[in-house]
């Protein structure tokens, strides 16, 4: 941004896009709220090891004795579980944040690769055109026509449990929704009299693609992006409780919610409760700021 | 249209095909087979003749067409666990994921319908606000934790229904069902509340946005002009019109009502499909995740077959669009 080194007052007055967007997304106050809330959530999974007051996988750490505790006990390591404990004697609290750590990596990432995946096939259906186009397409189609869940199941049977094959089952349910998001503004596009120009230029397919096409692309596939990242959290979440997700060792939110399942019955409700709390503010405020961002981004609601 | 019918029928089986082939190479190529199909507790001698009953020697495209024959004469092999059919397996435990799957949209019409009508009548009062966020709340929250806290309220909290399982069934057709006795209805109530939340937000939305729609008809503001009462033109002229695309939407969503059971089944351990399924994967009864996967398949494909002829029945465009390519 070029706006960086303009000084001060200056550059209060000049209006860059940037600056639109950013002031139309904060027009919602509960957007704002949703975006501060996330990005705290975020920077705890990041510094969870300094934050927490445990490890909760150093076993030696733990002291079994402290096991199943109400929220609010103060356990043998002198410290106050404020969330309780697991039947382990871990703290829930320190379980949690750890567990945010898996969900937003595997959530994040997973929607990160999908979306280079997607975003590439669905730029290349649109500018292609003919067979590629529609062999592309058909792919979109049949994987669509799957519910998400559904298709995870089946690649998961086949893989096997795991935090990578997680991941790659992730990957192969969300890319259609980017590449579809991304031909469909990309058949826009591809008519303007820039890509024209940029053809009679004769530069390189490539360069078309990702320099000229792809960039007047993005706000949608951001939109797309913001809510799939919350559809992979839950996702990864539900098929880490089916216990068919990530291994013991390196639990998510979701495999945290499932430990508490055999407890609830006796009424230690806070082995499940918190977690899915967690789970839930997560996913919520993903929602609101790609709710947020699809109204601030999308060019027919302009005023 | 008989054109197009054949094209789609054609359609669906090659897809039907291809999904048979990913299956098969999933189960087949991907993991060991010898693992996959022969028992873990088998000695060296057994697993050597297994190897040649399976056909496991012959090249892949072979073991394919013998996979597919046997397929079609409906044999997927058995279940190491029950010792039974895998497909029999799997039908047996079909109408306990059935009834869930009815018993979800019937909640979802009687409470989506409702809340949607008077947030549509109403758009700007408290309540509407309230039903709209909620409706986002379930679309956003996630199925299996909203199961384990309805269990921890009204199972553990206040005992008024039963944890989990299926309870006292009656028997109807040859089959068991559970929504022929008391016990079994209580049963099903919070497995069936909780498999219908996505569906009510969904019917509150489709219904207010109906209702917004078909208020501005010039036959609404005429039936008002003859002074009919807001109840009539209410229940006869608004609501008759958008029932017809909210029940065939609700109708439409009953595949991916059954694949989501998958979870609620788990949560509630209900015995149907979606449990046997999550049980199979967990102990690698390969034989029934396969067959489950091509009958999921099959069904999936039947159910995108009769949305698009009944599209394309209403809707001539989608007809001559497809002639186009």
């Amino acid at each position: 941004m070029s706006d960086a080194v303009i000084p001060g007052k200056i550059a209060d007055k000049v209006e860059t896009p940037f600056r639109r967007f950013v002031s139309e997304f904060a027009e919602s106050k509960v957007a704002l709220g949703a975006l501060v809330v996330f990005i705290i959530i975020t920077l705890l999974a990041i510094f969870a090891p300094w934050i927490t007051p445990q490890n909760p996988y150093d076993l030696a750490e733990l002291d079994i004795m402290d096991g199943r505790m109400e929220p609010g006990t103060v356990g043998g390591a002198g410290f106050t579980y404020w969330l309780g404990t697991d039947d382990q004697g871990r703290d829930m609290l320190s379980g949690i944040i750890y567990g945010l750590r898996i969900s937003l990596t595997v959530g994040a990432g997973s929607a990160l690769i999908a979306c280079l995946i997607g975003a590439s096939l669905g730029l290349l259906a649109a500018y292609a055109g003919g067979r590629t186009d529609s062999v592309i397409m058909r792919l979109v189609d049949l994987q669509l026509s799957f519910p998400t869940i559904l298709a995870a199941l089946m690649i998961l049977a086949f893989l096997g449990k795991g935090i990578m094959n997680v991941v790659i089952a992730l990957v192969l349910v969300e890319w259609a929704y980017y590449a579809r998001t991304v031909r469909g503004t990309a058949l826009v596009e591809r008519r303007r009299e820039y890509i024209e120009a940029a053809q009679c230029l004769a530069l390189p397919t490539h360069r078309v693609l990702f320099r000229h096409l792809l960039p007047n692309c993005l706000p949608p596939l951001i939109v797309v992006g913001t809510m799939q990242v919350a559809r992979a959290i839950a996702l990864e979440a539900t098929l880490s409780f089916l216990g068919l997700g990530v291994p013991i060792t390196e639990p998510s939110l979701g495999l945290l919610i499932a430990n508490g399942y055999e407890y609830m019955l006796s009424g230690k409700y806070w082995i499940s409760f918190y977690p899915g709390i967690a789970l839930l503010i997560t996913i919520v405020s993903i929602n609101l700021v790609g709710d947020q961002l699809r109204d601030v981004l999308n060019p027919r609601l302009k005023k | 249209m008989t054109v197009y019918l054949v094209r789609r029928l054609l359609q669906a089986l090659l897809v039907v095909l291809a999904m048979s082939l990913i299956v098969f190479i999933g189960v087949y190529a991907i993991g060991d087979p010898v693992e996959i199909l022969i028992s873990p507790d088998a000695d060296q001698i057994e697993r050597e003749r297994a190897v040649q009953a399976l056909g496991l020697d012959l090249p892949l495209w072979q073991q394919y067409a013998v996979f597919l024959t046997k397929a079609l004469q409906g044999d997927l092999g058995r279940s190491f666990v029950y010792n039974e059919p895998a497909l029999k397996l799997i039908l047996q435990r079909m109408p306990a994921t059935m009834e869930l799957a009815f018993g979800a949209t019937i909640f979802a019409l009687i409470i989506g319908l409702p809340l949607g009508l008077y947030a549509g009548l109403r758009p700007n009062s408290r309540f509407s606000r309230v039903i709209m966020a909620s409706s986002i709340l379930g679309f956003s929250l996630p199925t299996f934790w909203v199961g384990l806290m309805l269990i921890m309220v009204f199972a553990v909290y206040l005992g008024w229904l039963p944890s989990t399982g299926r309870g006292d069934t009656g028997t109807l057709l040859g089959m068991q069902w559970s929504f022929l006795t008391w016990d079994g209805l209580r049963h099903m109530a919070m497995p069936a509340l909780n498999l219908s939340l996505f569906k009510i937000s969904l019917v509150i939305r489709l219904t207010r946005a109906g209702v917004r729609e078909t208020m501005l008809m010039d036959y609404v503001k005429f039936a008002r002009a003859k002074g009919l009462s807001p109840a009539r033109v209410t229940f006869v002229h608004v609501f008759k019109n958008i029932l017809i695309p909210v029940v065939t939407v609700v109708g439409l969503e009953l595949g991916s009502t059954i694949a989501f059971s998958v979870v609620t089944e788990s949560v509630f351990a209900w015995p149907g499909m979606g449990k046997l399924i999550i049980d199979s994967i967990n102990v690698l009864d390969r034989p029934v995740i396969v067959a489950y996967l091509m009958l999921i398949v099959l069904m999936f494909i039947a159910i995108n077959l009769i949305v698009d002829l009944t599209y394309s029945m209403l809707d001539p465009r989608v007809r001559l669009e497809s002639k186009g390519t």
